[in-house]
């Protein structure tokens, strides 16, 4: 924001509030009341706001207060955000960036709960990245605000609390990148947001027991980073997917397609996803722990598939 | 304190519902008679001879041109068009009234706003035609016009969408302080949509320079306005927002650009957004996918067609006063007809946009899956190209 004049806040909020999960403290104060500006609730509106004000020079990012409540605003995400760039043949540009919490958090209920990255998958136009640590989130939001397109940032609920050393300096992380977290040669573990550290906490168990995991966290959504993703199949041959989206039509799903189209023939075993049930998540928290990949169930996945 | 939440209240014990309905309905600003009279004749001298006669060109090239499209698609040689008969006073008489830095958000019934701004006849076609010279690169069904260069933000079907981009396209223009002011334009059944309702709330809130134009035409395809909303129309909507708001003559092109121009002052001067309903009647067909006859009377069309024709309103006054006259008309419309002619062939004729152009523009540079889909596609259209349209080439 200090960078660049264009760069504005929409949201429920996120003015002096704050955010409701504090990401844009202390903004409003600094940018004032229109850049970081509160908005009554209207998920479309805002949203459709940031699409015209894009649309003619501004640079927004939209804050959904949680993930699931843009859902209000699908139509003008899907059938606006997303094409305009192509409909008008190119000459208007929708440079918007929509963020907010989304994931399984601590007994938030189902309608706060919600995956949406499935959701917005098929949208075309649209590009979608997922932060997973304190490094990638400032560098994949930088990227995000100043790329052309729309992209779509998912954070998670759960993980704002982390703490790490970063630079203080600029650097830019590149949305269409996949992580690699950990090199290994016996098997390929594709992950992203919160379920990255249920893995490395799983790997530690591995590692004790003489396996030797990459862990790649893929971090581009939309498109999938299949260079990196491939170059390790290539390595490994086998291959464990772990996502907390639901099992039919989530992120797995579509990877798991897109890795048999292109690298069926370095495949030993078929791939292996684990994935939410396709339930509501439940209010109580031992059900809802139990909607969660655990690190228990990756560590027996990866003995079922390397033996 | 007589106050709560920053509001001063004051208690009764009378108990007093706010009736559903205004004993006087919201009163419809007009300057001239149905027959082309000037209600006030001396409100001539606030008139200019030229714009006067230029909006009437404009209205009568708008009429024209959509006689064309509209026997054009009859006859197969585009798909799909939609009419504006009936609406010219308020495309032009609106248009007139704007600055070229104004931004429009169109529905899809106004492509007078862009004609006024200079977008040429051969434009029009080349985008109902999708030709290589189609601003949108044939991307778009027809009438979706859009032009970066005269402020006309590209048609999206969905009703309302426009509303709340409108609103956003006018905060930026306050936070930037210029002297332009945003342009939404929706018919009635799109008041009924939530983005309608988000937009005009979102806008007094923030104090956004925005005018919503609403064309009340009576119609939302098969749907009366009696089973559109129940309230007095839809101007008196903008009181509940706290929106400042005016009901016009819709099909009085004199009083639809006065009313606009007024508005635009106050929206860009006080930072305010303004509300204007614009009375007049759909006398098309929803679009060419619909047949009107099917759920109201030819009589009401005809009637409105022929005795409530707001071109012919325009033409009553320019000639009562010796702006215009029969010899003008003939010329005007034969040389329409004309220039439509050879504008049609001259779409036609040309070639459609390449392959290419459906996998450019989707991002900003092509990612590499859709350079893969594209080599696919490509080989699969030159290998079974008599599978494929021949008109369309394949780089």
């Amino acid at each position: 924001m200090e960078r660049d004049p264009r760069v504005c806040v929409l949201g429920e909020d996120v003015g002096h509030y704050g955010g409701s999960y504090k990401v844009t403290k202390g903004l409003a104060e600094k940018f004032g009341d229109l850049r970081v500006l509160d908005t009554p609730i209207a998920e479309n509106s805002f949203t459709g706001m940031a699409v015209g004000a894009a649309m003619t020079g501004l640079r927004p990012i939209v804050e959904g207060m949680n993930m699931g409540f843009l859902l209000l605003a699908y139509n003008q995400i899907s059938n606006n955000c997303g094409m305009l760039h192509y409909t008008s043949g190119g000459q208007f540009t929708i440079p918007v960036v929509i963020r907010g919490p989304g994931g399984v958090g601590r007994q938030l209920g189902a309608e706060h709960s919600q995956r949406l990255e499935s959701y917005f998958q098929s949208v075309p136009g649209l590009q979608m990245v997922a932060c997973s640590t304190p490094y990638n989130a400032k560098g994949l939001m930088k990227a995000a605000i100043r790329s052309e397109n729309p992209v779509i940032l998912c954070e998670h609920v759960l993980l704002y609390n982390l703490k790490e050393r970063i630079p203080d300096e600029e650097y830019v992380c590149c949305l269409e990148r996949a992580e690699l977290v950990r090199p290994g040669k016996d098997v390929t573990i594709l992950t992203y947001s919160r379920m990255r550290h249920h893995v490395l906490q799983a790997a530690k168990s591995l590692i004790n027991k003489g396996y030797d995991p990459e862990i790649i966290d893929i971090i581009s959504l939309k498109p999938f980073d299949l260079h990196t993703i491939g170059n390790s199949i290539k390595k490994t041959h086998k291959v464990l997917i772990v996502e907390e989206c639901m099992r039919t039509g989530g992120i797995g799903a579509s990877l798991r397609a897109s890795i048999m189209d292109n690298f069926w023939d370095y495949l030993d075993a078929p791939i292996m996803c684990l994935s939410s049930q396709d339930v509501p998540t439940p209010y109580a928290g031992t059900l809802e722990e139990a909607t969660v990949v655990q690190p228990p169930q990756i560590v027996k996945a990866i003995k079922q598939l390397c033996g | 304190m007589n106050d709560f939440m920053g509001r001063k209240v004051s208690y009764s014990s009378q108990m007093c519902f706010i009736p559903e309905e205004s004993t006087n309905s919201v009163p419809c600003y007009r300057l001239l008679s149905t027959h082309g009279d000037l209600l006030d004749p001396s409100s001539i001298n606030e008139l200019d001879k030229e714009l006067c006669i230029e909006m009437y060109r404009k209205m009568v090239t708008l009429q024209v041109m959509d006689t064309i499209f509209y026997d054009a698609q009859r006859q197969g040689r585009i798909s799909f068009y939609v009419t504006t008969i009936g609406e010219e006073a308020i495309n032009i008489g609106s248009a007139a009234a704007l600055n070229a830095t104004d931004v429009v958000f169109s529905q899809y019934r106004e492509p007078g706003v862009l004609m006024w701004r200079g977008f040429t006849l051969q434009q029009f076609a080349n985008q109902c035609y999708g030709n290589e010279y189609d601003l949108g690169k044939g991307r778009q069904m027809p009438v979706h016009y859009g032009s970066n260069e005269l402020n006309y933000l590209t048609v999206s079907s969905p009703i309302a969408t426009q509303v709340p981009q409108a609103v956003g396209a006018a905060y930026g223009l306050k936070m930037d302080k210029k002297d332009a002011c945003a342009v939404t334009y929706f018919g009635d059944g799109g008041t009924s949509e939530g983005d309608f309702h988000a937009g005009m709330n979102f806008a007094a809130v923030l104090g956004a320079p925005v005018l919503f134009i609403c064309r009340n035409n009576g119609w939302a395809i098969s749907t009366p306005t009696s089973e559109q909303f129940r309230s007095d129309g839809v101007a008196i909507k903008g009181q509940a927002y706290g929106v400042r708001s005016i009901r016009v003559d819709g099909n009085d092109a004199l009083a639809v650009y006065f009313a606009v121009k007024n508005a635009r002052k106050m929206a860009v001067e006080e930072f305010r957004p303004i509300l204007i309903e614009a009375l007049t009647y759909r006398v098309g067909h929803h679009s060419t996918s619909d047949d009107s006859s099917k759920y109201r009377s030819v009589d009401e069309i005809e009637y409105w067609r022929t005795r409530r024709d707001p071109v012919a309103r325009l033409r009553m006054f320019l000639q009562s006063n010796r702006w215009w006259d029969d010899e003008n008309e003939d010329l005007l419309r034969q040389d329409l007809r004309t220039q439509m002619m050879s504008v049609l062939h001259n779409a036609e004729s040309k070639k459609k946009p390449g392959l290419s152009n459906l996998f450019e523009d989707v991002y900003d540079v092509i990612p590499q899956n859709l350079k893969e889909q594209e080599q696919e596609t490509q080989a699969i259209v030159g290998k079974y190209p008599k599978d494929y349209p021949s008109d369309v080439p394949l780089d």
